[in-house]
């Protein structure tokens, strides 16, 4: 397994996928009710792979962790999804979404990947419409668009702020039919703790219920993992609670190479961290940067007295704020990559221009969009547009019903009116780029083991553009993966079912319960959420938004010591054997420990500035990030050896003969 | 800043589905006004650990009111008492130091406790595998998105409609127990728009059937659903529903 064969097919790039499906072996319909498939995970991934798998014939066995597979966090995305359909006739095509995404992921990406995504990206919006998901819609009946960062086109879907959920729903409503038809069989409230592999091939799985507590045996003849990504190492994150690591790290412990795990998304717009008890971190959706500017103040006095509240930011004269997106980047403004608004509210704030206690926060402003919009609505409704009242009336009310349910969430946490005052928001850990490294199959390096949505590492590079998780997640689940997995398939029509008794199950379940009465007798001094938050310290600080090899260095010591303290002196309360969130959180939390240190390793030895990679030893003299083609336009893919320390590197060499490098720029 | 508080939790503590619970009591101080509900409970429980004491289960996931997972009776209400909003983002400034609050599960015969404040909510999914979905094959060789308009209107009052996050607060909240909010929300959304139309009689039979068969109640109209629904679904979607039922019950 030296070498890594990303099994690209030959031909024109907008060919190769056409090409591909053309070529690849199918299993007839009578056949595939003789083949199990495991999905892990029921986001948007999980979730339409299920579906879709099963609508195909394949008996299905989904897993997921929540209570109901409606809850994975996909749900909670927010501003919407892109779609190459140029409904808005603004130049838009399947060429430039491929081109906006291979050069927004700063050319660290998979071109032959990106186009196929681009390709099948307006199909979901078809299919999503036709499963009855309520898009956002204009008065003549067709569906709107809006824009996001790194883009200069409309092409992105919404649902107002719960696109997410509501792409959710739609696949959860196509597995419900299946379920309903006994085609899938749900496992709710179920962990994936091992991965089992029989002769060189993913054949089952080894997973907890966490209601009994009981270790099970699932035998398939393939393994899909759709678990997301790993944001929580950093403890605080836009990340559900639950959301972990711990499904793609067990197979990356069993053969599968985790690629480029320092490419981490640090989202410009969440809310800032408020105490000592935060348990996470809230986002407020991109799409917020359509309508809302970004500023701090333009002197350090006026910043000082707003942080110790003498001054309200609405006092505070046009000329005297700080527009820095604007005043940075005039092209794209307020709409740069999610990367570049992040450093920019990163420089200001260090720089003493922050405008919360803290100094860790700068505004985003609707004061101009109410404005404009509410003269908009005076001269359609014929109305008087000098009245600064009604003005703001009206225009309060358009912003209200594109983001009503963002501004709600923010008063509810911040107790402040957005509509009335400038939000504040501040950077925060948001997506993982980085995941298992799969070929254009989807395959990870374990033979029938698939890796799908943003737990693999393929579409996005450096830094994913807004609206693109939930295209891959759907793209990848309902039309990529079962068409490639067929082709892996349509080799086992004569296998049988595969039995649970063999001895690789035995030997997986054992270490399972060898973890967990690890754990279980440790008996230490100090709670799982005590080293996860240690951890998430020194990712947050060492390993964060910007990065140098010192930090780095001491983060990999660092990290690898406070897992030795956790398995010395963790407690964990109850029992193994019944319903105990404490032993759920331990065992994710044992994955981090490792994943941090691997995470870590990765961003130490890319000696380059990359998305959302930034290395303070490589930037521009003006602060922008600084490539270095030439030695590291590759995907950096870990193969476990026993240590994260001891990781061996492999490396995928990326060629780009559509899009041509240059430096990214937003200017 | 406002005043650090200090308060006594009542909290319900049953160890599993077969065990008898009952009402345990705890004082927390120092909580701060600008914590979340949950981030509260998480203090209470990071203390009882370092007491050597079990933790208070509870579901929660996205602590960002979307998912869904968080529940609780609070004071005896779903959510507790603010609007609009679930648990998870319910804020301590809502409470006063010195306050006494009772902290228990969502309570109906089809949400069996399975732990502390942790209930089985599975009744909600299987109503779903009845009939809450359009059945379309997810080849994505339908037609174009834009072949069929949609008038804003019915597509805006879908969307309402669709933003249930299937909490189970509706319930909670009906002196019947009844899931009539949350099913006829699923059925609005699909009857309102043109794809779903074409599978409605069904639809709706099917999920009122299995509703019925998961011991949910009867709606007597009090509407205690509509004021505690974190998402603020409408009763309409039970008129809506009735009228469905009604009229697939004569198509028969």
């Amino acid at each position: 397994m030296a070498t890594l064969d990303s099994k690209i097919p030959e031909g024109s790039i907008s060919e190769k996928w056409t090409n591909h499906k053309n070529k690849i072996n199918l299993v007839n319909p009578a056949n595939k009710r003789n083949i199990d498939v495991i999905v892990v995970g029921t986001g948007l991934a999980g979730g339409s792979a299920a579906a879709t798998l099963a609508e195909l014939g394949y008996n299905v066995k989904a897993f997921c962790f929540q209570d109901s597979p409606r809850r994975a966090h996909s749900i909670a995305a927010q501003g919407g999804i892109n779609a190459a359909k140029n409904y808005q006739g603004d130049g838009d095509s399947t060429f430039r979404l491929f081109y906006d995404t291979v050069k927004g992921g700063d050319y660290r990406s998979r071109e032959a990947n990106v186009h196929r995504l681009a390709e099948v990206s307006a199909n979901i919006i078809d299919q999503c419409v036709a499963q009855g998901v309520p898009f956002a819609r204009e008065y003549g009946g067709l569906l709107d668009n809006r824009s996001f960062g790194g883009v200069l086109v409309s092409r992105t879907f919404y649902a107002k702020g719960q696109t997410g959920q509501q792409l959710l729903l739609g696949a959860y409503s196509a597995m419900n039919r299946q379920i309903g038809r006994g085609k899938i069989k749900m496992y709710n409230r179920h962990e994936m703790l091992d991965l089992v592999i029989v002769d060189g091939k993913a054949r089952g799985i080894i997973a907890r219920n966490l209601i009994t507590g009981e270790i099970e045996r699932h035998s398939a003849h393939a393994v899909v993992l759709g678990t997301g990504g790993y944001g929580n190492v950093f403890f605080l994150s836009t990340n559900a609670m639950g959301s972990n690591v711990t499904a793609a790290w067990k197979i990356h412990k069993k053969g599968a190479y985790f690629a480029n795990p320092c490419y981490t998304q640090i989202h410009p717009t969440c809310i800032p961290v408020s105490g000592e008890h935060q348990s996470k971190l809230t986002l407020m959706s991109e799409s917020l940067r359509n309508d809302g500017r970004i500023w701090v103040p333009k002197k350090l006095e006026d910043a000082q007295a707003i942080r110790e509240g003498k001054l309200k930011p609405t006092d505070l004269a046009e000329e005297d704020r700080d527009y820095y997106l604007e005043r940075r980047y005039p092209s794209f403004g307020n709409l740069v990559p999610r990367d570049v608004a992040s450093r920019a509210a990163k420089e200001r704030c260090d720089a003493g221009f922050g405008v919360n206690k803290t100094g860790e926060a700068v505004y985003l402003d609707f004061a101009a969009a109410i404005e404009r919009y509410g003269k908009e609505q005076a001269r359609v409704k014929h109305l008087d547009e000098n009245d600064p009242q009604l003005v703001k009336k009206l225009g309060t009310e358009v912003v209200a019903n594109k983001y009503g349910n963002l501004f709600q969430m923010y008063e509810k946490i911040v107790d402040q009116n957005p509509y009335e005052t400038p939000m504040m928001i501040y950077p925060a850990v948001h997506y993982t780029m980085g995941g298992i490294w799969v070929d254009y199959n989807l395959m990870t390096t374990i033979e029938g083991c698939y890796a799908i949505g943003e737990a693999n590492f393929s579409d996005h590079g450096a830094n994913r553009l807004g609206a693109s998780a939930l295209m891959q997640g759907l793209a990848d689940g309902y039309f990529v993966l079962p068409y490639t997995i067929g082709d892996y398939l349509s080799k086992d029509i004569r296998t049988g079912k595969i039995p649970t008794d063999l001895p690789e199950f035995e030997e997986a379940e054992n270490n399972v319960r060898t973890q967990i009465e690890h754990l279980m007798n440790s008996k230490g001094s100090k709670t799982v959420d005590h080293f996860h938050k240690r951890l998430g310290k020194i990712m947050w600080d060492k390993v964060g938004m910007a990065r140098n090899a010192k930090g780095l260095n001491e983060a990999i010591e660092e990290i690898a010591a406070l897992r030795d303290e956790f398995y010395r002196d963790v407690r964990v309360p109850g029992t193994a054997n019944g319903f105990n969130q404490e032993l759920e959180k331990a065992l994710r939390v044992a994955d981090f420990l490792e994943l941090g240190e691997l995470f870590a390793k990765d961003a130490l030895h890319r000696n380059e500035s990359c998305g959302g990679h930034f290395r303070e030893e490589y930037q521009t003299e003006d602060g922008e990030a600084l490539r270095d083609d030439e030695n590291f336009a590759y995907v950096a893919a870990w193969e476990y050896k026993g240590k994260p320390s001891d990781a061996v590197l492999h490396k995928e060499e990326l060629k780009f003969e559509n899009v041509k490098l240059v430096t990214r720029s937003y200017k | 800043m406002s005043k650090i508080m200090n308060l006594t939790l009542k909290i319900w503590r049953q160890n599993d589905a077969d065990t008898r619970g009952k009402i345990v009591d705890y004082k927390i101080n120092d909580v701060s006004p600008d914590m979340s509900f949950l981030d509260m409970l998480d203090m209470l429980n990071e203390q009882l650990n370092d007491k050597g004491e079990e933790p208070v289960a509870f579901d929660h996931d996205c602590r960002e009111g979307i998912c869904g997972s968080c529940s609780l009776q609070i004071n005896g209400e779903p959510h507790g008492p603010d609007r609009l909003i679930t648990t998870c983002q319910l804020h301590m400034r809502t409470f006063k130091d010195g306050d006494t609050i009772f902290i228990e599960p969502f309570r109906a015969t089809a949400f069996p406790v399975i732990k502390d404040l942790v209930v089985d909510r599975s009744s909600f999914d299987r109503i779903q595998h009845a009939g809450g979905f359009i059945s379309v094959n997810t080849s994505g060789n339908t037609i174009d998105a834009n072949a069929i308009p949609i008038n804003k209107h019915d597509a805006d009052t879908a969307f309402d409609a669709a933003t249930c996050i299937g909490c189970g607060a509706c319930v909670a909240a009906c002196k019947n127990a009844s899931a009539m909010l949350f099913v006829s929300a699923k059925v609005s959304q699909f009857a309102l728009l043109p794809q779903g139309r074409v599978e409605a009689t069904d639809r709706v039979l099917n999920m009122v059937r299995q509703m019925d068969e998961e011991g949910f109640g009867n709606c007597t109209n009090t509407g205690a659903c509509e004021i505690e629904c974190p998402k603020g679904i409408s009763l309409e979607n039970i008129a809506r529903m009735n009228r469905e039922y009604l009229s697939a019950s004569l198509k028969g």
